[in-house]
């Protein structure tokens, strides 16, 4: 082993990880899934959704942006802190409007995926029923906002992939919502369904025209197996 | 008209180099002189400094103060927050509704006076109070409303209004902040010994940062310079936000030469060149002031080059307007603001020590902090440890509000309990106290015996009474209703987590809520606490959470009696059932 290499547990489990690697990036590698939704390997951490919070020597804390270090103490898969995510997956759902049965994008929803896997089968909570605009004005990509979760990940991507600045927010607090680089629509942005940021979305929120039940309803990502599967999959080779 | 706007707006653009970190300072100016901020200025903006319009709009839609829509030419902020609307804020503003005939969010017919609410504004001494064109004017009454009204129709000279004043309302003088001081003896000392040593005085003194956290500020400098970076930045936090603080308006007014003198030795002791004052909007009347005291600062050589003749110390001071964020006065958010961006906090680490304005490291400091600093170097760090608390040194500015005689700001020793800070105010019949404001904690009168210090009941300063009179829980949703309103909306946990607080807390106010209900009270609070991102977030659900535990009666008497049932009988397994089909009946309704 080199004596690069950091070594910390999470859950008891002893990792070895790379300098400069957060707690998400080694977790990972060693086929250990932190829930998340907003995070995704070729993007920047956003920090926006706090559903892969876990406990640093005690500490919540995102493990998304935080940085791996040798010796700290990682809690991941306990029954607390599985019981708030499900509460922020809930408070995501009632601030949208998700009506999964007539989705597109239902089965291959991270936003759904990760609510089953925490074990959340309808929200309890009030929906905040608010009016959120659909944008159907570009040719290739379509924007339907009531199934936005703020993760910023199109946004990200457009800059950081696309070397674009299509998306960005607008407005704060419970007010925040997607804007777009134009006057008007996403149809005047320099957006196509080529870049990456039209297909990095978790949700059934930007999707690119014409796609649809491509793939039939039962064998989509998370019909067959839960989410983080894929994640979990590299344990039995590590 | 738009070629001639896109020429204006190129001016300014110019006028601060085409620097993209200076959009704040553009976007105000920009406001200043087309009354507001429009799509088509928007992209003009983004046009001029050769950047994406939706990065501008990302930026000018944050700020309360920043409108997007036609203003009139006055824009009058009333202030309501909870210790202005216990003084009657609520009647004052249906009296400018009448005087004006239009509601909050409105501009009257003519185009000349717009109506808005704020948050506070840092004269809860003074309530009710608002800002008309900056101008506060204070200890409003609704009868003087229409006398008000008329000058702005008249356009008369705000500051003439009788109205217009701000009391100083120092009410205890202590020995650190409110004492003489001699101009230039502290950053004398200062340079007399090296920058480890004055941070060593510092650790002497025990210093504690009066804005919140309590970090100790040997520390914080001693970080910040020994981490690498091309240019290092001392920031001072003047952006007083939080709901009942007033204090740090006090030293601006009183004694920016120490302020000034305390960020100019810090500079000293980081190693930086430029300090940055980062001001609330809300009190930019006070900006004229603290320009004339810089520039005589800077004419005596205290600022400038080669300060009190030391070659090569160099270090200035500019000062940094924001534009009505409470957020911004998280440190993270702050540097975000000032580098001309949305004010959304950021992960740490890293922290502001080591990457922070403009990437670099960084140190931020409270303006009583830094007044404090100064102080030590006059008087000596053993001399400043000895006042207080072994744990809290010092003294602190306290601002107190509400029920009481004689609201103001009082200088006290740490370690003072809150039974006594409550008769020097005269509170009297006192149902509750509210320390650190919303994001502190309501305090039952059996804990009247605690004192006011680090390791006790922290307080950045907001002291807010409550008298036996008072809906306490009615202040605890407009608490509430503050961090919805504050929140920035970058992390699930509070952006959605407050609103669902607030509601929650209405339903149950209203008489129709249940014991089910407090639970989700507390499980959604938890939630917020835990996973949010910053201290706003995780401070948020504290007016509900504190009083759960500290007045559970009064939730109770206002919770539906059936819910008293036991569990686990037959009745009672139906009743959920039913109770499950009510709620999402609610839920429809809501
Ligand atoms: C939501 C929020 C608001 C804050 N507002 C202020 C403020 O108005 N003034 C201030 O000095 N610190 C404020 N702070 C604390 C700052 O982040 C920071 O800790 C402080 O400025 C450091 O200075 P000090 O070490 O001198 O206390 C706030 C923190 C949070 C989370
Ligand atoms: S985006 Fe996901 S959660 Fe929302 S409706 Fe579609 S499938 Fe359901
Ligand atoms: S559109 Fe999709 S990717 Fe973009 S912020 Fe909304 S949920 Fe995230
Ligand atoms: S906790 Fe609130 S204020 Fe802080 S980052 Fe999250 S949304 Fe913004």
């Amino acid at each position: 082993m080199s004596k690069d290499t950091i070594t910390f547990t999470i859950d008891g489990a002893e990792i070895n990880a790379k300098p400069n690697q957060t707690v998400m990036q080694a977790a990972d590698e060693a086929g250990i899934y932190i829930p998340r939704l907003c995070y995704h390997k070729d993007l920047m951490p956003g920090g926006h959704c706090r559903v892969c919070t876990v406990k640093v020597n005690g500490r919540p804390q995102s493990a998304c942006t935080f940085p791996v270090n040798n010796g700290i103490v990682v809690e991941n898969d306990t029954e607390e802190l599985n019981a708030l995510r499900r509460n922020i997956v809930e408070f995501l759902f009632v601030e949208g409007n998700h009506f999964c049965p007539s989705c597109e994008t239902s089965g291959n929803c991270e936003l759904q995926a990760t609510a089953y896997r925490l074990g959340l089968l309808a929200p309890q909570l009030p929906y905040l029923n608010k009016e959120r605009e659909l944008d159907a004005s570009n040719k290739e990509v379509y924007l339907d906002r009531n199934r936005c979760i703020l993760c910023g990940r199109c946004v990200r991507a457009s800059k950081q992939l696309d070397g674009k600045n299509v998306f960005g927010f607008e407005n704060r607090g419970i007010n925040k919502r997607l804007t777009v680089d134009s006057p008007d629509g996403l149809g005047e942005t320099s957006l196509t369904a080529k870049d990456k940021a039209a297909s990095i979305c978790p949700t059934g929120c930007l999707v690119v025209k014409r796609q649809a039940y491509q793939t039939p309803v039962g064998k989509r990502d998370y019909d067959k197996t839960p989410i983080g599967s894929d994640i979990e999959r590299k344990k039995a080779t590590v | 008209m738009a070629e001639n706007q896109a020429s204006v707006i190129r001016q300014i653009v110019d006028q601060f180099g085409k620097d993209r970190s200076r959009l704040m300072n553009i976007v105000r100016a920009v406001h200043v002189k087309l009354g507001y901020l429009s799509e088509e200025s928007i992209g003009q903006i983004a046009e001029a400094l050769g950047i994406h319009r939706v990065e501008v709009r990302d930026m000018v839609s944050f700020y309360a103060f920043l409108s997007r829509k036609p203003t009139g030419k006055t824009v009058i902020r009333l202030c309501n927050a909870v210790v202005e609307r216990m003084k009657g804020a609520d009647q004052v503003g249906e009296a400018f509704k009448k005087a004006l005939g239009i509601s909050f969010g409105q501009t009257t017919p003519d185009g000349k006076v717009t109506l808005e609410h704020t948050s506070c504004i840092g004269l809860s001494d003074q309530a009710p109070n608002a800002l008309v064109n900056g101008v506060p004017i204070t200890n409003l009454s609704p009868k003087d409303v229409p006398m008000i009204v008329k000058a702005i129709r008249d356009g008369e000279d705000l500051l003439n209004l009788p109205q217009a004043e701000v009391d100083l309302n120092v009410r205890k003088t202590g020995d650190v902040i409110f004492a003489p001081m001699e101009r230039g003896a502290a950053l004398r000392k200062a340079i007399s010994i090296t920058p480890e040593g004055v941070i060593n005085e510092i650790n002497k003194a025990r210093l504690r940062g009066r804005g919140g956290a309590g970090f100790p500020t040997a520390m914080k400098w001693d970080f910040c310079r020994k981490a690498q970076g091309e240019a290092h930045y001392l920031v001072c936090n003047a952006d007083e936000g939080e709901p009942g603080t007033f204090k740090d308006r006090a030293i601006l007014s009183e004694c920016a030469d120490l302020l000034f003198e305390g960020m100019t030795l810090a500079g000293y002791a980081i190693g930086a060149k430029e300090g940055i004052l980062y001001l609330r909007a809300e009190y930019e009347y006070m900006l004229s002031k603290l320009e004339r005291m810089l520039a005589k600062r800077r004419h005596l050589g205290l600022l400038g080059e080669n300060i009190c003749g030391l070659e090569g110390f160099t270090f200035d001071i500019r000062i940094q307007m924001g534009a009505g964020a409470y957020i911004c006065g998280e440190e993270s958010a702050l540097i975000e603001s000032a580098e001309g961006k949305r004010g959304a906090p950021r992960d740490r680490p890293p922290f502001p020590v080591q990457v922070g304005y403009m990437g670099q490291p960084t140190s931020v400091n409270n303006v009583e902090t830094l007044c404090c600093a100064a102080r030590i170097l006059e008087k000596g760090g053993e001399w400043f440890s000895k006042i207080g608390t072994k744990d809290s040194t010092g003294t602190k500015l306290l601002s107190i509000s509400g029920d009481c005689e004689h609201p103001g700001i009082y200088e006290v020793e740490y370690g003072i309990t809150v039974a006594k800070m409550l008769a020097m105010a005269g509170a009297e019949d006192t149902q509750a106290v509210q320390v650190g404001g919303p994001s502190g904690r309501c305090l039952a009168p059996k804990d009247f015996g605690r004192g006011i210090s680090f390791e006790d009941l922290p307080t950045g300063g907001s002291i807010i009474i409550f008298g036996k009179n008072r809906d306490l829980l009615e202040c605890m949703r407009q608490f509430t209703e503050f961090f919805v309103e504050e929140s920035c909306g970058w992390c699930a946990p509070c952006r959605v987590g407050t609103t669902l607080l607030l509601k929650k807390l209405e339903k149950v106010l209203e008489g129709h809520g249940t014991r089910r209900d407090l639970e989700e009270l507390e499980s959604i609070g938890k939630t917020v606490k835990t996973m949010s991102r910053c201290g706003l977030g995780q401070t948020a659900a504290n007016p509900v959470l504190t009083t759960l535990s500290g007045f559970a009666g009064l939730y109770e008497a206002r919770i539906k009696s059936e819910d008293y049932i036991p569990s686990f009988d037959l009745e009672k397994a139906m009743e959920a059932g039913l109770k499950a089909a009510n709620r999402t009946l609610e839920g429809v309704h809501a």
